[in-house]
């Protein structure tokens, strides 16, 4: 049985379904990620399991011990806000310090542990400020902090990243999941962004309309997507439908076929390998790196990634160019 | 504590205020129809609304309300959209003084003008019936400007008072254009907001209309209330109706703004 | 503005008048405002102000200050702080617990906007009306009273109750301070994050908890500075009184109004003296709140 493992799990408000018969297994230790679209109900679920939205039906359990029923603050789960949500009126140092003020620990031994875990979030010199008085960064260190130096069984972050900008989003990233490895914590960390989810996680579980789309590593669900949902949700995927498949490869199928850019291999316009076709380049984005061609094969366009070698490599617009995916590549999705 | 317990708690709360609250209401209606010995009747509400002294100053309260009203949005409304739009750094200064009225109170402010518009100074507004009316306007403009400023501010702050004038402007709208064709739509329903508020804090003013020697309502209330037993109830109900009709028009007008704001 | 400033200069040594005179029009849009207030609201109070200073020959004295410091007058102050303190104090916690109940008691969706606009009605409903029903209800003759002397055989009166006493003004007042209270706080709580609680309820704290360490400590400034607002509210009410007990209690702007009316003493200077006093008492309550308020904003920026 998984350390923290949720069977069945579904929540209602009035009658509109939110959760619905939800199954997830996280083992200790793990950093697990869910991911997706907004209002698809993370939130609600990370809820559930910090015991503020009570299950409509299904059950909780922590170390094997069934939680569903208990109130938060009997459950030792930490948890950060997307907001932050510090208390105002207290300083960082109190901030922190108040999980272990309600514990009743010894002021001397408050102070050594805020004192440490204010280290591990590189803040200190900061104790005596307000919230107000801090940056958006700063802030989420601090509620960071405030829920780590209660040593929770289990770390949940909501959105923690997605109220900062795109520098210190990245380094806090890291710094979270180095503090995390370091402290060996079972986490649960919810984003609807698939980069941060693909960099940062041992697992992800996809969300969408309240049901598990699907779950496994970062590299599973980016190069194995069962559903069109997941495919479309984690990038760029080439996405083709039934009828367009059988117009550029003469494959029956059913559903879609999804195929990453950036395995469609461009070939010289001479060659005349088997199971090649032919298209031309409608378009060019430059993404850095990478080129990203449209191209336009029997009618379908496909986009496809090409390493940016040097300038001499780029196809202009108007090219006829032979590509090549290999089957591997091809996956067929729901 | 749970959350059954405090809801329980709430609820105690809401019964014990809603006493306090409408008990005296009940009180003062069944007072009001005891005015026949032996039964229940409306007698003291047909004596007051037969008063000729009733509709006489009850309509002189509504006229003053409806000018005090007409003039505030005339004074407050362009001067709350031009601190917007081109003096953001007087906005302190105007809130302050908006604010002033909650801090003197009304019988200050009208003792100031007894002495500063008494029959002999420079200006002597008090000397005749017309002027003095005028100044019992001004001071219940004065008395107003704390809802009337606030809730025009507001209304202003909700829509992009800039971008939609520089949009007006562009399009060749002149000042009185942009005010009554772009902005003031846009504000109706905080403004009439700010008027019932205002018509309601007017129409049983006392102080002001009594030391002004005008015949607004106020006063009559008064002077029914020291000289009559059961007039007086049904006096206050009608006052607590007009009070109640003027919210719920707020509330109205606030819901329909709302919805607008909502679908644009 | 600095911008605006520097680029305007160049064309204001080379090309004439025209930013000034833009300045100059710009000044002219709140000028109808600025008048206005300075004639009926500013210049009115600081003629008073002046006054208290003057006897009646116009020299300056501070005899008219001294003579506010006699048996009566230093009385009818102390009355008027006691009913404002009492009935501001009481009507903030009242209040407080209403809208708490309404906001986040956890009541049907329909309690808050009822609330809202009754306290809207209530905080309104004051003045002469406001007497009236609290004297049919609570009077000699009220209802309320002569129902507890016919079914509980409780004869308030005699226990030395009296509407127009200290306690039955104080109670009156409520009604109008308890829903004013209401209306002024609400934001205050609505700024009350939920989130606020269950970090709290996540790291191990009660219910108790939360309010004692952050919840409280939160409100208070709010709660103080309503509280000064409402007392302010009290200090300058007339109507209500004079309706309620006409001159027989003893508080400062019935005191005043009076002197106005002609009514008892005629000496106009003393009426200025005590006007500024008002203003002072009022004037101190209200820069504690915007103080309070100020304090608050920063906070929670
Ligand atoms: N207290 C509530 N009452 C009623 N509906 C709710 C409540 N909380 C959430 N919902 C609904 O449940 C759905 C899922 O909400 P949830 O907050 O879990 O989404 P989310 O996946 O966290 O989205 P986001 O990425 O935007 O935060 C939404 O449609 C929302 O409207
Ligand atoms: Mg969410």
């Amino acid at each position: 049985m998984a350390f923290l493992d949720i069977k069945q799990i579904n929540k209602r408000f009035g009658t509109q379904q939110v959760v619905c018969d939800m199954d997830i297994a996280i083992e200790r230790g793990e950093f697990v990620t869910f991911l997706g679209p907004s209002g698809c109900g993370k939130t609600t679920v990370l809820r559930m399991i910090a015991g503020f939205e009570a299950p409509t039906a299904g059950a909780i359990c922590v170390g094997g011990q069934d939680i569903t029923a208990q109130s938060p603050q009997k459950r030792g789960i930490g948890i950060v806000f997307q907001n932050y949500a510090l208390f105002p009126n207290l300083t960082v140092e109190q901030n922190i310090g108040f999980g272990l003020k309600v514990r009743k620990l010894p002021r001397r031994e408050i102070a050594a542990k805020v004192a440490e875990v204010l280290r591990l979030v590189e803040l200190n010199g900061k104790e005596g400020h307000y919230p107000h008085e801090l940056s958006g960064g700063q802030r989420q260190r601090v509620a960071l902090a405030r829920a780590l130096v209660v040593e929770p069984k289990i770390l949940l972050l909501d959105e923690p990243l997605s109220a900062l900008d795109a520098r210190i989003r990245k380094n806090l990233r890291e710094q979270i999941r180095d503090i995390q490895r370091r402290l060996q914590l079972t986490t649960v960390f919810v984003t609807h962004d698939q980069e941060e989810a693909l960099t940062m996680s041992d697992r992800i579980y996809v969300m969408n309309q309240g049901k598990v789309e699907q779950h496994g590593t970062a590299e599973e669900i980016y190069t194995q997507p069962e559903t069109e949902f997941v495919a479309r949700f984690m990038g760029n995927y080439n996405l083709l439908k039934a009828e367009e498949a059988h117009q550029l490869l003469g494959l029956q199928i059913d559903g879609h076929m999804a195929i990453r850019p950036e395995s469609i291999h461009v070939l010289s316009a001479g060659s005349h390998e088997l199971g090649t076709f032919e298209g031309v380049i409608r378009r060019h984005q430059l993404l850095g790196g990478v080129i990203r061609y449209q191209v336009e094969s029997r009618g379908v366009a496909l986009w496809v990634d090409r390493l940016n070698r040097n300038v001499a490599d780029l196809l202009p617009v108007g090219a006829s160019v032979r590509l090549q995916i290999s089957d591997d590549d091809m996956r067929v999705v729901r | 504590m749970t959350r059954t317990t405090s809801r329980i708690g709430a609820w105690i709360a809401m019964i014990v205020g809603s006493l306090y609250f409408l008990l005296p209401l009940a009180a003062t209606f069944l007072f009001s129809l005891k005015m026949r010995r032996d039964a229940l009747s409306f007698d003291a509400y047909k004596v007051v609304l037969t008063d000729p002294q009733f509709q006489a100053t009850f309509g002189y309260s509504t006229l003053m309300a409806v000018l005090t009203i007409v003039s505030g949005i005339v004074l407050v409304a362009p001067t709350a959209f031009w601190i917007q739009l081109k003096l953001p750094r007087l906005r302190a200064v105007v809130e302050f003084i908006t604010l002033l009225p909650l801090v003197i109170p009304a019988i200050v402010i009208v003792f100031g003008y007894l002495k500063m518009y008494n029959s002999s100074a420079w200006l002597p507004l008090t000397a005749h019936e017309r002027s003095t009316d005028f100044l019992l306007v001004a001071s219940y403009v004065t008395l107003s400007l704390p809802y009337l400023y606030r809730s025009i501010d507001t209304g202003l702050r909700a829509v992009d008072v800039r971008g939609l004038t520089e949009a007006a402007q562009s399009l060749g709208a002149g000042w009185g254009g942009i005010l009554l064709k772009v902005i003031l739509p846009n504000v109706k329903s905080a403004i009439l907001s700010g008027a019932f508020l205002t018509f309601a804090v007017v129409i049983g003013e006392f102080t002001m209309a009594s030391l002004l020697s005008r015949p607004a309502f106020g006063p009559y209330l008064q002077l029914i209330g020291a000289n009559r037993a059961y007039e007086p109830a049904a006096l206050a109900i009608i006052a607590f109706l007009v009070t109640w009709a003027s919210m719920g028009l707020i509330q109205v007008f606030a819901r329909n703004g709302r919805a607008k704001r909502k679908a644009a | 503005m600095a911008i605006t400033d520097t680029v305007d200069e160049p064309a204001a040594v080379s090309g004439g008048t025209r930013p000034r005179a833009g300045q100059f029009l710009t000044w002219l849009g709140v000028a109808p405002f600025m008048i206005f207030a300075l004639l009926f609201l500013i210049l009115p109070t600081a003629q008073l102000m002046v006054g208290a200073f003057q006897d009646a020959q116009g020299h300056f004295t501070l005899n008219n200050i001294a003579r506010l410091f006699t048996d009566d007058i230093l009385s009818a102050y102390w009355i008027s702080f006691k009913v404002s303190f009492v009935s501001a104090a009481t009507g903030a916690v009242l209040g407080l617990i209403l809208a708490l109940a309404a906001i986040q008691g956890g009541l049907p969706a329909w309690v808050r906007p009822t609330l809202m606009t009754f306290s809207g009605v209530a905080s309104n409903f004051a003045g002469v009306p406001l007497a009236f029903a609290f004297l049919a209800t609570l009077g000699r003759i009220g209802l309320l009273t002569a129902l507890l002397r016919q079914y509980l055989d409780f004869d308030l009166y005699g226990t030395g109750f009296s509407i127009l006493s200290f306690t039955g003004l104080t109670l009156t007042y409520l009604y109008f301070q308890i829903p004013l209270m209401v209306l002024i706080i609400a934001p205050a709580i609505d700024g009350m994050k939920t989130e606020w609680r269950e970090a709290c309820e996540s790291l191990g704290g009660s219910g108790w908890y939360f309010w004692w360490h952050v919840a409280l400590p939160i409100l208070f400034p709010s709660i103080l500075g309503s509280a000064l607002l409402l007392f302010a509210n009290a200090f300058g009410a007339v109507a209500t009184a004079y309706a309620l007990t006409g001159s027989s209690l003893n508080i400062v702007p019935i005191l005043l109004f009076a002197q106005i009316r002609g009514d008892v003493l005629h000496d106009q200077n003393l009426g200025y003296a005590l006007a500024l006093g008002m203003i002072v008492v009022t004037g101190l309550s209200n820069a504690g709140y915007i103080w309070l308020r100020a304090r608050t904003e920063r906070g929670r920026a």
